[in-house]
């Protein structure tokens, strides 16, 4: 190939990426250069009225947001959040795939049906459906408790539950998605590997330790990923539930950053926040790309015996980085 | 402006008009963008007709806003510069809005009204206009006769909220303040047979109608809300911030005695520390009696009436606040909701004959009936029969001493951590003490930028 036809290849590809280089440039680098710029100033109202007003306050914001404790109350509400709802998540999700992708199982497309249509609920009208049946006096789950002689709970009211309901509330919104990963991901490990277990002599247990899981495990790395960036951005649902009450003890960071910047305008603590949130959800996921990457390699040493299983566990990958791009962006 | 905006206008013209946010339509009539929130929204529209068909040449265009958003919509469109002409805001918005420098004076005369006749806007309307004087503590509109404050004119208290630093910059439309709703059935069971003019005399009382039941509590105190311990303290002559608005005052004697006497109603069981869900059920916990004053607002009235159980009509009734000396009535917050006009509105003249309309005591009343809005001139109650009538006789002696909160923009925001502080004294979390001496603490950090501008002013004069 000579030097020409490269150079010419190389520009045609420059031009060719370039709208949609210049759309990130302009929609997402821009943006975010001016938040960074927006959080070392002290952007409020008065230099909403008069830019004279506005000050160069270097990392005060993050000082501040470091001594702050309703900043600290709500990131240990986030991390509680996600360190609660995310497993939980993942498990019933699981839970959910294996038992519409079992052999035994009838209608399994309306089932996967069925327990997609949360994710696909607006969330505000399933918001307000919940604060229903979360109703202390009249709601479905505290006449349910009481049949079974629970006394009743202030779900939404007591600072004690008030997190728990939220964390309930998202896992049924969200699972949906998960569990139509993972039947992704299940119907890539190939049957003749559980053949191979049923002539070894394990039992279902046995097989889902030893067969299912380590060859879900790329997908697993996926949906923890992806679950606990959606988890760290916990937003919505206590801001139409409980708007960060009782006593803030549903106060997420997302929740006092548009505090901050769309009640009070004080842009620059709000862009402070972001950036913040912003580190922590960039840290754990290179934590969680490096795990991945160590996964893949497990598993290229596991499947090494079955050789056959390599494609498949990657293929299962493959469909899974497609699968939740839409994901990605909708969490954006 | 007025000089400015015949060039501006020649500018249009020869842009041939297209764009120009002139706010013409064809039959050349100039068209008023007009907002106004929830069902305010709605009720409005009734009046553009009578507004239009007295105003030749002058058109509304209601714009309908939830009260949920109305706050971040109205600073979006700021920022935007899609501001509506005139709205409708919640009177402790004002001071924020001045500060944003959206808000047109107006005390000032209408200095756009030969520019408006000549522009070919209906001469007759210049007819119906006051003259220019400037009554600076009366709240006027323009056009129409000015308001007097004194007789038949606004609530003073209600006018005071809608003055920053001496400048009117809204027309008072409905007013709005916290009283107690009584279960005067109970009250009677239980032996309060004094009048209750003073916070003694209502401490014994609801001491005990608490006593008088198992599981009963004496009142109901929505947990997060900021009105309670404001209004005592406002009682006990707080002033809640202190140097000239910028520091906070919550160490000091009056708010912590109020404070006191506050977070002391839930220590002693007379308010039931539920939180949201208890004020979820309110209308069913008055009715079953479960607690027998609530301290809320006229919108109360209606819902009340509708939704508690039939037999309980003449079973309760409104009260107005008890003091804690004998100047009875004890004060109350001054709130509602004003109209204002947009600085940078085209139309201003416009915009502020259809305010000037809508303050009218008629107009005032024709809201009133509609949706149960209390009107801000005390003509209008009259004409009504408010002032005597049961239910609303009490907020006409309540509104008689009402003062509004401090006019700073960050006062939300304080307000908000008052809520909050005390929420974390009542659940037990947080001493009164640590409680006072935190919010000291963050209203000075909050008002830090506001010491700044002032610092910055006073250099700036000091130079010139």
């Amino acid at each position: 190939m000579s030097a020409a036809t490269t150079e010419r290849q190389g520009r045609a590809a420059a031009l060719l990426v370039s709208p949609a280089l210049a759309a990130i440039v302009a929609f997402f680098f821009l943006p975010v250069v001016a938040a960074l710029a927006l959080s070392v100033t002290d952007f409020d109202i008065y230099a909403l009225a008069d830019l004279a007003n506005l000050r160069f306050v270097g990392v005060r914001n993050y000082v501040r947001l470091a001594a702050d404790p309703t900043f600290r109350t709500a990131l240990w509400n986030t991390a509680f959040f996600v360190l609660v709802a995310a497993p939980l998540s993942i498990a019933v999700s699981l839970g959910a795939a294996l038992l519409v992708d079992a052999k035994l199982a009838r209608f399994p497309t309306f089932y996967r049906t069925v327990l997609f249509l949360p994710v696909v609920t607006t969330l505000v009208a399933a918001a307000v459906v919940w604060r229903y049946l979360y109703h202390p006096r009249f709601g479905l789950l505290n006449h349910a408790l009481g049949v079974l002689g629970v006394a009743p709970i202030d779900w939404l009211g007591d600072p004690r539950w008030a997190m728990l309901a939220i964390v309930l509330m998202t896992v049924w919104k969200g699972f949906g998605f998960n569990m139509v990963v993972f039947v992704a991901g299940l119907r890539a490990i190939p049957p003749r590997l559980y053949e191979a277990a049923s002539l070894d002599g394990a039992g279902t247990l046995a097989t889902f330790r030893h067969v299912t899981l380590p060859l879900l495990a790329p997908t697993t790395t996926f949906v923890a990923l992806m679950t606990v960036i959606g988890d760290f951005q916990l937003f919505s649902e206590p801001y139409v539930m409980t708007q960060g009450g009782p006593g803030d003890r549903t106060l997420s960071v997302v929740l006092l950053m548009y505090r901050e910047g769309f009640r009070w305008w004080n842009l620059g603590t709000a862009a402070a926040t972001a950036f913040v949130l912003f580190a922590i959800i960039l840290a754990l996921s290179a934590l969680g790309l490096l795990v991945r990457r160590d996964d893949a390699t497990d598993a290229g040493v596991a499947v090494g015996a079955h050789e056959a299983a390599h494609d498949g566990a990657h293929d299962g990958a493959h469909d899974d980085t497609r699968a939740g791009a839409p994901r990605a962006g909708e969490q954006a | 402006m007025s000089r400015a905006r015949p060039i501006l206008l020649l500018a249009c013209l020869v842009l041939a008009g297209a764009g120009c946010s002139d706010a013409r339509d064809d039959s050349g009539a100039r068209t008023v963008e007009f907002w106004a929130m929830g069902r305010e929204g709605e009720l409005v529209k009734q009046l553009v007709p009578e507004f239009e068909r007295r105003n030749l040449g002058i058109r509304v265009r209601v714009q309908q806003i939830p009260w949920s958003a109305a706050h971040e919509k109205l600073i979006t469109a700021l920022v935007g510069g899609t501001m509506p002409d005139a709205f409708q805001l919640g009177s402790t918005w004002v001071a924020e809005l001045v500060a944003l420098r959206a808000l047109e004076p107006l005390d000032r005369p209408d200095d756009d009204r030969s520019t408006a006749a000549r522009l070919g806007g209906d001469p007759s309307l210049d007819a119906a206009h006051g003259d220019g004087g400037a009554a600076r503590d009366a709240v006027r509109a323009d056009g129409g006769t000015p308001p007097d404050v004194t007789d038949g004119g606004v609530f003073p208290g209600i006018a005071a909220a809608n003055v920053v630093d001496g400048t009117v910059f809204g027309v008072p439309w409905y007013v709005d303040t916290r009283l107690l709703f009584v279960r005067s059935d109970i009250l009677e069971a239980s032996g309060c047979t004094q009048p209750l003019r003073t916070w003694d005399a209502w401490l014994a009382c609801m001491t005990r109608v608490h006593d008088g039941g198992r599981d009963r509590f004496a009142i109901l105190l929505p947990l997060t809300e900021w009105e309670t311990p404001v209004i005592l303290a406002l009682q006990r002559g707080a002033t809640l911030l202190r140097d000239d608005d910028g520091r906070g005052d919550f160490q000091g004697s009056a708010f912590r005695t109020a404070f006191e006497t506050y977070v002391g109603l839930f220590a002693r069981g007379l308010a039931p520390r539920g939180g949201e869900a208890q004020a979820s059920s309110l209308y069913q916990g008055f009715g079953e009696g479960l607690f027998s004053f609530v301290l809320t607002g006229p919108w109360n009235l209606a819902q009340f009436a509708a939704r508690l159980p039939a037999d309980l009509a003449g079973k309760w009734t409104t009260m107005p606040l008890p003091a804690p000396d004998d100047h009875y009535p004890g004060v109350s917050l001054a709130g509602g909701a004003s109209l204002a006009v947009w600085r940078g509105s085209h139309v201003k003249h416009e915009a502020r004959r259809w305010t000037a309309f809508l303050a009218e005591p008629e107009q005032q009343a024709a809201l009133y009936r509609a949706s149960g809005a209390l009107p801000a001139r005390r003509s209008a109650w009259r004409a009504l029969g408010l002032d005597t009538a049961p239910g609303t006789r009490a907020f006409w002696v309540q509104l008689g001493n009402v003062r509004p909160p401090p006019r700073v923009p960050e006062w939300e925001r304080i307000a908000t951590l008052i809520g909050r502080r005390a929420e974390g004294v009542i659940r037990g979390e947080d001493t009164v003490d640590a409680a006072l001496a935190a919010l000291d603490e963050e209203a000075d950090r909050i008002l830090e930028k506001r010491r700044w501008l002032r610092t910055q002013h006073d250099t700036r004069d000091g130079t010139r």
